[in-house]
């Protein structure tokens, strides 16, 4: 699903690397979290499974896609696979619950019928029935993350990917949006994850990847935050 | 793809730049409306050089009693002159060049004086005796007016050749230049025009980022993303080359054939249907340059 290879990335102006020779492989169906600091190279790592960003040394296949030397063409078309959750969540504030997901279906170019079906279904499973209408300005933090996962998941992804999706959210609100996700997972979607959250990791004991300074230091299965903090 | 969602996207963006679409529309117009008025000018340049060069002679003017002493100090030029003069043009170094010639007395030319000044009270004080023998010699080609030229100067008897073609030039290299400046003011509005329509598409992505960053992680394709913008600067440069192409339209009309056709009765001037074809052509610039900068502009503000 996701194979990479001594993956190191350097931002331009920056004195050191982002990422530092990271190796990972993520099997269908994996539920990973990846924990560390700010600034240890989660994002990182996540915007390369994306293809937002090439490494500046190393291999990375997702999908199947060899991510170095995919056309620029064939990205958009690499990303309908992919589900994608931000901590800001990034909706649209001038579109409502419906037309937020719709849009997303509207632009890979769905026809009417399939997005009428599939929007409110996804609305349904993310539990924001009767709030279609809504404005995102209307809706909790919560809920917000429930439209822009709603949205992340319509297409029916492989893989999806969050980006400390909790960061903004009180401790029940984050572990109503990991419950979701564990249903998700359920479901056959490989999910990765990053955050800060230690409540969470310790609570699901799933793959705890973490990074630090760019480099992985170690890699657990079934364990919590601290657990992996102390393994390395 | 859905059309309605593009052209919502256009409409919305259209509305949202008002401003600068509008100087977009009226830089393309203006900028247009010189190019069209340049191309006018060089095919009206084009069309009275063909007409006019068929016509053009040289004049060998002949030396009368009141030629100035320093031109013709026999006086008036004698009948051996005549001859010897008609003997040169046709002989074998001369005839290639020459297609014919004729003789114009003094009464033959006070009429044609006549003619030519028919309102000008400057007929009723010439008399035949005032006004030079002359030969008028058409050139098989009118550009070696220089050959007669030189053939005949300074011959005695002779007080001037004279290449009507000097005078066309002149006024041929006057449009040229009128129609050269306008290319010239054309060329640097159609600048300014490019650069209006990249800031334009650049500020209506800016106010369209969010829709953007959610089309791109969601992988709507390239095509998609840009095609809103591009339509958008393409539409407003459009709405600038009508106004531009009739423009010219309505100069040709108004002015061309209302105006200087009336008073200039025997010039012939550019038609209706010449300004006409031209739009096309200024609609198919504007068009092309708007796509263009638009698909430069809005590439390179996605790349970044």
């Amino acid at each position: 699903m996701i194979s990479i290879e001594k993956v190191s990335k350097t931002y331009k102006g920056a004195s050191r690397a982002a990422l530092d020779s990271v190796s990972i492989e993520i099997e269908k169906g994996d539920f990973v979290f990846l924990v560390g600091a700010s600034g240890s190279g989660k994002s990182s790592l996540l915007r390369m499974m994306l293809r937002e960003d090439v490494p500046s040394k190393g291999s990375i296949f997702v999908l199947g896609e060899n991510l170095i030397s995919i056309p620029a063409r064939k990205v958009p078309y690499f990303r309908r696979n992919i589900g994608m959750v931000f901590q800001d969540f990034r909706l649209l504030p001038n579109k409502t619950v419906f037309q937020n997901v719709a849009f997303c279906l509207e632009v890979i170019g769905k026809s009417p019928a399939f997005v009428a079906e599939a929007v409110p279904s996804v609305l349904k499973l993310v539990g924001l029935e009767g709030k279609q209408d809504r404005y995102p300005n209307e809706l909790s933090g919560g809920e917000q993350q429930r439209v822009a996962l709603a949205r992340a998941i319509v297409n029916k992804p492989q893989l999806l990917l969050a980006d400390e999706p909790t960061g903004n959210l009180d401790p029940a609100t984050s572990q109503e949006i990991v419950n979701l996700l564990e249903r998700i997972s359920a479901a056959g979607t490989t999910i990765v994850m990053a955050t800060h959250d230690r409540g969470i990791v310790d609570r699901m004991q799933r793959r705890v990847v973490v990074l630090k300074d760019g480099q992985i230091v170690s890699d657990d299965r079934g364990v919590g935050y601290e657990k992996a903090e102390e393994a390395r | 793809m859905k059309l309605g969602y593009v052209f919502g996207e256009v409409g919305q963006g259209l509305k949202r730049n008002l401003s600068m679409v509008v100087s977009i529309v009226l830089v393309t117009f203006l900028s247009l409306s010189f190019v069209g008025t340049a191309a006018l000018l060089q095919l009206q340049i084009g069309q009275m050089k063909n007409y006019w060069y068929d016509r053009a002679q040289v004049a060998v003017y002949l030396c009368s009693e009141f030629s100035p002493a320093e031109a013709c100090p026999q006086g008036a030029a004698s009948a051996d002159v005549k001859s010897s003069i008609e003997a040169k043009l046709q002989d074998s170094t001369l005839s290639p060049y020459v297609d014919k010639f004729y003789f114009q007395d003094q009464d033959q030319a006070l009429k044609q004086f006549q003619e030519e000044f028919k309102d000008n009270t400057i007929t009723n004080y010439v008399t035949a005796d005032q006004l030079n023998e002359t030969f008028w010699v058409k050139l098989k080609n009118p550009t070696d007016g220089a050959i007669i030229t030189q053939s005949f100067t300074g011959v005695a008897g002779v007080e001037e050749v004279r290449d009507q073609r000097s005078y066309l030039d002149q006024i041929f290299s006057i449009l040229n230049a009128a129609s050269l400046a306008a290319v010239g003011i054309a060329s640097v509005m159609l600048f300014s025009a490019i650069l209006l329509i990249s800031t334009t598409i650049r500020q209506s992505a800016f106010s369209r980022r969010r829709e953007i960053g959610i089309m791109r992680l969601v992988g709507a394709s390239n095509f998609y993303i840009q095609l809103p913008f591009i339509i958008e600067g393409v539409v407003a440069a459009a709405i600038g080359s009508i106004l531009a192409g009739g423009t010219v339209v309505a100069i040709v009309q108004f002015f061309v054939q209302g105006y200087l056709a009336q008073s200039l009765p025997f010039t012939n001037f550019v038609s209706l249907g010449t300004a006409l074809s031209l739009v096309p052509i200024i609609f198919g610039i504007g068009v092309a340059l708007a796509a263009i900068a638009s698909i430069v502009s809005i590439k390179r503000y996605l790349r970044a």
